[in-house]
């Protein structure tokens, strides 16, 4: 269909798409794609800006957490002391209060209930406690931490396996066709027909019961068989179980695209030239879905770290004591009137997380692939 | 078209026996423990053999695993299964919490639907102004926000002990008993499921205006001399809606089906996805597996009302 003219220019309107229409000439004369995406991404000062943000929550969790546990909270991640107190001002206040009744000159009763959790004291007790307490003692802001660290782990490497998992089986699908893309196509609409959030709490409710120990190949003559034991509450229940329920959201659409690509000219030129499928696969088709590869892997980070969150809210997926974001949501949940702020803290992280990953990943996208569409299938 | 029918149907139900196959391996051969695994569970901590021996015996775990499926799931379809912690019927427990789970998503989904087709065409008109550019931004907000705590954050500022009790702090009253109180009570609950997909909507609407807009179709109608307003309306945004229209589907049958589980959680809603909610505490897998089914069940007959939908709203296609 022949656009028209005037109406595309009125409508066009990404920073990055007005980038590269106005990029011909020598501009763009013997530049790679890749030279020519790295140009336009450096120019969105946004997805920049929210890339920074990204890495400086990282830099937070990964690098930061034991530094100010062991230097300025003084309490590890599961730590309670529900019994305790914190020296403010020469005062000593309890962690949790103790509840009882005060009479008061004038005749009133003030009855305070026991086992609230002291709120944030913003420095003041030397930074203990700096966010407040939860309904068991434990520190807040190191939890807070921690439990980015497993929610980033979960994300990323779910994502990482989920990826690398549907490049595979999208090139294979794609490549050889026939059987084997009637195989794969099939098991993806069969995940695709399971509520992603169900299946991934059936999946982490029956894996957390006893963990995971079966036997993958069994031992025949000198080989010792391989047996996966992963023990109930490990951190790798949850990223197997978001790493499989999105394969087939990456898998359809990469196989889409190889199935395009399959029959070009360049495919047939490098049979022609004796490759082997393995070589077509790897250095033909696989260069060539790459940018959407990287596009969908920043799509696929956030939303597996929105799916850890909706799982380890409902207890299927990180395991107590263990913190992460979506536990601490949950944890807070029942004390929501009283200490709002075990709740809201870890929310905000997550907000903050995910909006960078999903306008850096706009921004990828604008980048390397201007007009295109790629998009997470829904 | 017949046809077409009778095949998706054909096809439905296979692909309904293959999930509720791996729904059972899921549950009952996952999580491995032993020969004993599933028995010595529900036996507890200190069951004597016969205890496990005559569990076996009623689950029928001494069979192959296909008979027990098989067994399993004619309890299920017979409306016979009981879950293993409290022994209430599931199918039960799962019809009595359908009322408050459709009113949930029924209504979230008006919601939804709406606001994201306001959106999207605001956002298509304004294309590059200032409206267009806030919204695209507060749908990648809205897009960003775990529901769980978007719930309790709604729940803090407006319902409970907030500064704006303007709305009660969840929990659920029957259409029948109060209409005014069940729309009040689901107002916060409709919007905390809505929010997440109506940026999403609009983004999607947006996209699709603006690509409908360089059709020949459109361009016809611009040089018959049409005004912009009637090109926009019964031109442009009739076939923009209808990826929207398999979009809406889908994403209906997946709240509809357990989707909303998190809100249900968050407002106190007993319906189907609290009930599974309920069932993961107590390891309670036949809860969680009639849940996870009747969820599947919906999303594989919802893609085929999609598809004819489809094939009825864009003359351009046929099913074959």
């Amino acid at each position: 269909m022949e656009p028209l003219a005037p109406t595309q220019e009125e409508f066009t309107l990404d920073t990055a798409a007005e980038l590269a229409a106005g990029e011909s000439g020598s501009k763009i004369e013997g530049k790679s794609p890749w030279v020519l995406a790295g140009r336009r991404l450096r120019r969105n000062y946004a997805a920049l800006g929210f890339l920074g943000v990204f890495l400086l929550v990282m830099l937070l969790c990964f690098v930061f957490a034991p530094i100010y546990s062991s230097h300025v909270s003084h309490i590890g991640p599961n730590d309670g002391n529900p019994s305790g107190f914190v020296h403010e001002h020469g005062q000593k206040i309890p962690i949790l209060s103790q509840g009882g009744s005060t009479f008061l000159k004038n005749g009133t009763v003030v009855v305070t209930q026991g086992g609230v959790p002291i709120g944030p004291q913003w420095g003041a007790s030397g930074g203990e406690y700096f966010f407040g307490a939860d309904p068991i003692g434990r520190d807040v802001g190191t939890r807070l931490l921690y439990g980015g660290r497993n929610t980033l782990t979960i994300g990323l490497v779910s994502a990482v396996i989920a990826t690398a998992l549907s490049i595979l089986l999208a090139l294979i699908a794609a490549y050889f066709g026939g059987g084997a893309d009637w195989i794969i196509s099939r098991a993806f609409d069969l995940i695709w027909a399971f509520p992603v959030l169900l299946l991934g709490i059936a999946l982490g409710t029956a894996l957390n019961i006893n963990g995971f120990h079966h036997t993958i190949i069994p031992s025949f003559w000198i080989f010792p068989g391989w047996t996966i034991n992963i023990p109930a509450g490990s951190l790798w229940i949850p990223i197997a179980v978001i790493a499989f329920v999105f394969i087939p959201y990456i898998g359809r659409p990469l196989r889409g695209q190889v199935l395009a690509l399959r029959n070009r000219e360049f495919v047939e030129a490098s049979t022609a030239q004796g490759a082997g499928s393995l070589r077509i696969m790897f250095t033909e088709l696989l260069p060539n879905i790459a940018s959407s590869v990287l596009v969908l892997f920043t799509l696929i980070v956030a939303n597996a770290i929105l799916t850890e969150v909706g799982l380890s809210f409902l207890g299927a997926g990180v395991q107590p004591p263990s913190a992460s974001w979506g536990t601490m949501i949950a944890d807070g949940q029942d004390v929501l009137a009283s200490d709002p702020w075990l709740s809201l803290l870890p929310g905000i992280m997550i907000t903050i997380t995910v909006i960078s990953l999903n306008i850096f990943g706009d921004g990828l996208r604008d980048a390397l692939d201007p007009r295109a569409k790629v998009r997470l299938e829904h | 078209m017949v046809a077409f029918l009778i095949r998706r149907v054909f096809g439905m139900i296979i692909v309904l026996i293959l999930v509720s196959f791996i729904t059972y391996l899921i549950f009952f051969k996952l999580p491995g423990g032993g020969p004993n695994g599933v028995a010595d569970r529900i036996a507890g901590k200190v069951a004597t053999p016969q205890n496990i021996a005559s569990i076996k015996q009623k689950l029928g775990l001494n069979h192959n695993v296909f008979v027990q499926w098989y067994d399993m799931m004619k309890q299920l379809l017979s409306g016979q299964l009981v879950s293993y912690y409290d022994q209430t019927n599931v199918v039960q427990q799962i019809k009595e919490g359908l009322p408050e789970t459709f009113s949930l998503c029924i209504g979230a989904g008006i919601i939804w639907l709406g606001f994201g087709i306001l959106v999207g065409v605001i956002s298509a008109v304004k294309a590059g102004g200032f409206s267009d550019r806030s919204i695209t931004a507060l749908a990648l907000i809205g897009i960003s926000l775990p529901v769980a705590w978007l719930g309790l954050l709604l729940r803090y500022f407006f319902a409970g002990e907030g500064h704006f009790t303007w709305f009660p702090d969840g929990g659920y009253v029957p259409l029948t008993t109060s209409p005014w109180q069940w729309f009040y009570h689901l107002l916060l609950p409709w919007f905390t499921l809505a929010i997440l997909f109506i940026g999403f909507y609009g983004r999607v609407l947006r996209s699709n205006i603006l690509d409908t807009i360089n059709e020949d179709f459109v361009r016809t109608a611009k040089a018959k001399g049409l005004s912009s307003r009637r090109i926009l309306v019964k031109h442009t945004l009739r076939a923009s809606l209808i990826p929207i229209v398999t979009l809406f589907g889908l994403d209906f049958a997946a709240v509809l089906g357990g989707g909303a589980i998190i809100t249900e959680v968050v407002y106190q809603i007993h319906g189907v996805g609290y009930y599974a909610a309920q069932s993961i505490h107590s390891q309670d897998l036949p809860p969680l597996m009639g849940v996870t089914l009747y969820g599947a069940a919906f999303i594989v007959v919802f893609s085929t009302i999609v598809d004819v939908a489809y094939a009825y709203l864009d003359p351009r296609i046929r099913l074959t």
